[in-house]
């Protein structure tokens, strides 16, 4: 299920109308996250505050998000470009891999309730495929 | 047995009470078509389902969508018993229609997704979990008949 020209133009297009609210795509992503999969607190049991649109949870949705905008720019070539990331998450944060759809779901939720006419089906799609392969990219230095 | 709060039984029945199956259906089944589309495997016969465009504007697809989101009021109305509610329907979607159980996720997912862009803001993180857990209670419940 790689990426069709299509779908790398679809999300190319669609970031650009996104790209103004990603702090608060980010933002509402996370909080969701922590409230929906209260498993995801695991990971952040060294914030002071992980209610939702605290101060911790908008400094790292902005962080994440920043993740996001350089995939897209790399969207020919996420594994090469998402690399020391990927060794970040594997060797460092060691986030299992599952929890990269979970997050993945939350943003396509906020997606949906920020720009509900934009995220139309195919967008829906192409973006799911982006987030997937994003994901994919994160997880190649795992093992 | 599922533990229900008061506020969540609450949060579930707005949600239905001010839906409009008519439009919401049709476009989660839709949505689940065009995003997942190996899930057309179950509508041979349904028609044109060649693109998007066709899927949307299928008159067949759309009924089926209404169809499928009122089988959820059951639920609504039994959120005490969601497992014998559907046992039958679990029968059915496994001997008869030999639907894969993982779709009813994908499914879920889609009817969240619609759900969210119909109420924005409204759609906060503790309604979302409600709704999702409510959703994976039934998803549970439809596959718990499979042998």
């Amino acid at each position: 299920m790689s990426l069709t020209a299509k779908d790398k133009d679809t999300v190319k297009a669609f970031w650009a109308k996104i790209a103004g609210k990603a702090d608060d795509i980010g933002t509402d992503a996370l909080s969701r996250m922590l409230v929906v999969y209260p498993q995801t607190k695991t990971y952040f049991s060294h914030w002071k505050d992980l209610s939702p649109g605290s101060a911790p949870v908008r400094k790292h949705g902005q962080t994440v998000m920043g993740g996001v905008a350089d995939a897209v720019k790399k969207i020919d070539d996420l594994s090469a470009g998402l690399l020391s990331l990927s060794e970040l998450h594997a060797f460092t944060l060691r986030v299992d891999p599952a929890n990269f759809k979970i997050l993945s779901h939350n943003i396509l939720v906020v997606l949906a309730t920020m720009f509900p006419t934009d995220f139309t089906p195919e967008v829906h799609v192409s973006v799911d495929k982006f987030l997937a392969a994003l994901s994919r990219a994160l997880s190649e230095k795992y093992r | 047995m599922v533990e229900w709060t008061e506020q969540e039984r609450t949060t579930i029945t707005n949600i239905f009470t001010n839906l409009n199956y008519e439009d919401v259906g049709p476009k989660a089944l839709c949505r689940c078509l065009i995003v997942y589309p190996w899930t057309q495997r179950y509508f041979g016969a349904f028609g044109n389902l060649y693109n998007a465009e066709a899927i949307m504007s299928n008159p067949n697809i759309a009924a089926h969508g209404i169809t499928v989101l009122h089988g959820l009021d059951r639920a609504v109305k039994n959120m005490d018993n969601i497992k014998a509610t559907y046992a039958e329907l679990s029968v059915l979607h496994s001997e008869k229609l030999h639907v894969d159980p993982d779709n009813f996720k994908l499914l879920s997912d889609c009817l969240t997704i619609v759900i969210a862009a119909k109420l924005g803001k409204d759609f906060t993180p503790e309604t979302q979990a409600t709704f999702q857990k409510f959703l994976a209670v039934v998803v549970s419940a439809l596959g718990r008949q499979y042998h």
